[in-house]
């Protein structure tokens, strides 16, 4: 597995430090590694960590006030070691990422054309003339009609869908080799998200780029992904192939989620079985299992030791995790 | 067009309807130049009828720009309809006047999408919830401090808390705050609008739970606006589904997700991405091309027929009425879905609409 990835992730931790106050890691140890043409998930709540992770892949943090610790290693080149400007040639050409609103991630005083030319005479050293062609090429295959009034139109003229498609363009303008797509269609409604999600798909399978996508909700990930991560505070909880994780979660954290969400496949059930408490009540990994307050399994050995992500195919961090001869997993065919 | 509305079944306000809405209209301006001059109107709702009945809770979903919330607004008298009726227990309230109207804010209330806005921070807690009876001049009976932290108690907060500001809540305990907000005066109806997609996942049961017990608590009316198709299924005993300022389908649940029959229901249904790789292999999926059209030009007769696979001729020329086909279930489409539960009248037009798409009589200019 290690020999062929793409993207090495290890022991990654990021920590900002505030004047006064104690620091925050809000990532804390992850590691995962990407395959060309694998798609992998990470999953979690807000504050759990998934989109301070991405930032730190692609070195768009800040670098006053935050540390990033352990190794980011991207077809053998170390990311985090790497001067800036020879970051910027990966960044855009090999690494791109979409973020989650369509919204605020476009320039809205420059033409949609110019921005997404911007990164093909950049990387590509394509005359203005060409990377126009390129461009409206680009808008066509991820299903915008008439790219060519539309190269000359400026974000607001487009509609939310259109404007997510322009970036996830601008974003495979070079052919990355590895995308990151954070939330890309949580600001969608669910008939484009549904678009977006195959367009996706198909770049993936075409064109074996290896694609993180980062999400809450777990029903996307379950038609995208092959191996998901949930995280919790910053800390993967549990981690498994896609079929596996959904067929048989094991920490208690993942059972709520999925638990907690009312499904369209399957009959109404009375009442929703909500996780207690909300994502702010978490005690630090220092003093025990940061979901330990919320759990509905929590047991004295949670306290104050956090427990270790053990296993290898299905890796779970829980010392009590939920049987998996529970009677509700066993009715799911496998 | 106001007739057609009223004959297709909602028409007349039934006796137990708490709200009735006929025909309802929200178009706003679009003006051009100095001099302002109107050059057009985005016709957000156009021609919405529905009824409410007491204890019943009524979900209207759809996507964005699709009218929903303008919907509810409108039903809350917080924007001013263009046309159409709206009956509160038998009484218009369509263009009631701000003093007319005051008395009846006490009955019909709102939740608010956005639990980090719809609350004022420099407001404790005690006083956005005492608010109403601020400006109601309602007197409780042990003073408004007390019935203000009976409320937070009622939606699972902790009294102590009555000076806390907004910003040392999480986002669900502020969702609490504004809905106890709006049971400070006991209302009969309550709009809510997009409640629980601001937050998290995991938080997300947890108000739609409390929103259930307090309807079987206080005897609470719903209206509830949400383009979630899975939370409105769990929590409505009625949908409507919109598109385009339109209701396309209107159905009790069960009818609803069981046999939705509008195409532009099945292919919302068939969008929900559901978490289980294992059940999603058999789902038929369908995929529909392009984005929601304009509301500023929609397209003429059905608004759907530019992406619907199912369009004929008689599609871009007629529209087609929200006629009720089941029982209680009405569907605004020449070309239903689940046709098998149609009632006879209602088959043999559609057998008819099929006949003449196979086979016209004249071509279509």
């Amino acid at each position: 597995m290690t020999r062929e990835s793409l993207l090495d992730v290890e022991d990654l931790s990021v920590v900002f430090r505030q004047r006064g106050r104690a620091d925050v890691r809000a990532v804390d140890g992850v590691s995962f590694s990407v395959s060309p043409g694998e798609t992998i998930g990470l999953v979690g709540e807000s504050g759990c960590g998934k989109s301070v992770t991405s930032l730190a892949i692609m070195g768009l943090l800040p670098k006053r006030g935050v540390r990033v610790e352990g190794r980011i290693t991207f077809d053998g080149t170390e990311l985090p070691a790497l001067p800036a400007d020879k970051l910027r040639l990966l960044r855009g050409r090999d690494l791109a990422i979409v973020f989650q609103d369509p919204m605020t991630s476009l320039n809205p005083v420059v033409p949609i054309g110019t921005q997404v030319t911007e990164v093909l005479t950049r990387h590509r050293g394509l005359g203005n003339g060409e990377a126009r062609e390129e461009a409206a090429d680009l808008l066509r295959r991820v299903g915008i009609p008439d790219p060519s009034r539309r190269l000359r139109e400026y974000p607001h003229q487009l509609s939310g869908g259109m404007r997510q498609r322009a970036l996830i363009a601008t974003a495979l303008a070079c052919r990355p080799r590895l995308l990151i797509a954070d939330e890309p269609t949580t600001a969608l409604d669910v008939t484009i998200q549904a678009q977006i999600l195959e367009l996706l798909k198909t770049l993936v399978a075409e064109s074996g780029t290896a694609l993180i996508l980062i999400t809450h909700d777990l029903g996307v990930v379950a038609g995208m992904c092959d191996t998901v991560h949930v995280m919790y505070a910053g800390r993967i909880v549990e981690r498994a192939p896609r079929h596996e994780l959904f067929a048989d979660p094991r920490h208690p954290y993942t059972g709520g989620l999925l638990a907690s969400v009312p499904r369209l496949d399957q009959p109404r059930g009375a009442r929703l079985e909500p996780i207690e408490g909300s994502p702010r009540d978490t005690i630090p990994w220092t003093s025990g299992c940061a979901f330990a307050p919320r759990c509905p399994n929590r047991i004295e050995e949670c306290t104050p030791v956090a427990p270790d992500l053990l296993g290898d195919r299905h890796g779970l961090r829980c010392v009590n995790p939920l049987r998996s001869d529970r009677p509700e997993t066993k009715a799911v065919p496998r | 067009m106001s007739h057609r509305a009223d004959e297709g079944g909602a028409g007349v306000s039934a006796p137990e309807a708490l709200l009735s809405v006929q025909n309802l209209q929200k178009h706003f301006p679009v003006t051009k130049g100095l001099l302002k001059r109107q050059v057009g109107a985005v016709r957000a709702v156009d021609g919405v009828s529905f009824d409410v009945r007491k204890g019943e809770t009524l979900g209207l979903v759809g996507e964005s720009g699709c009218g929903k919330s303008t919907t509810g607004r409108l039903v809350t008298r917080l924007m001013e309809p263009t046309g159409g009726k709206i009956f509160f227990e038998g009484h218009d309230i369509t263009h009631m006047s701000q003093s007319k109207i005051r008395p009846l804010r006490r009955d019909i209330q709102m939740i608010f999408q956005d639990p980090y806005s719809s609350l004022n921070p420099r407001h404790t807690v005690g006083a956005i919830v005492g608010a109403p009876f601020r400006i109601q001049g309602v007197q409780t009976e042990q003073g408004t401090k007390k019935a203000v932290q009976e409320l937070l108690e009622l939606v699972g907060l902790n009294p102590e808390h009555y000076n806390r500001y907004p910003h040392e809540f999480s986002g669900g305990q502020r969702q609490r705050i504004g809905i106890a907000r709006t049971l400070a005066l006991k209302p009969k109806m309550i709009i809510a609008d997009e409640p629980v997609s601001a937050l998290d996942v995991s938080i997300q049961a947890q108000v739609v739970n409390l929103l259930e017990d307090l309807q079987n608590e206080l005897g609470l009316t719903y209206v509830i606006v949400a383009h979630d198709l899975s939370v409105i299924r769990h929590i409505s005993d009625r949908v409507a589904v919109m598109y385009l300022g339109k209701i396309v389908e209107l159905a009790d649940r069960k009818g609803l997700y069981e046999s939705p029959m509008h195409p532009y229901t099945n292919a919302l249904m068939s969008a929900v991405p559901i978490p289980d790789p294992a059940r999603r292999k058999d789902r038929e999926r369908i995929r529909l091309q392009g984005d929601v059209p304009s509301p500023l030009n929609p397209p003429p007769a059905c608004r759907f027929h530019t992406r619907c696979w199912k369009a004929q001729a008689i599609c871009k020329t007629e529209e087609p009425p929200l006629a009720e086909l089941a029982p209680g279930h009405q569907v605004a489409c020449h070309f239903p879905e689940n046709a098998d539960k149609v009632t006879a009248p209602a088959a043999a037009k559609i057998a008819q609409n099929v006949e003449d798409a196979l086979h016209p009589k004249k071509p279509v200019a």
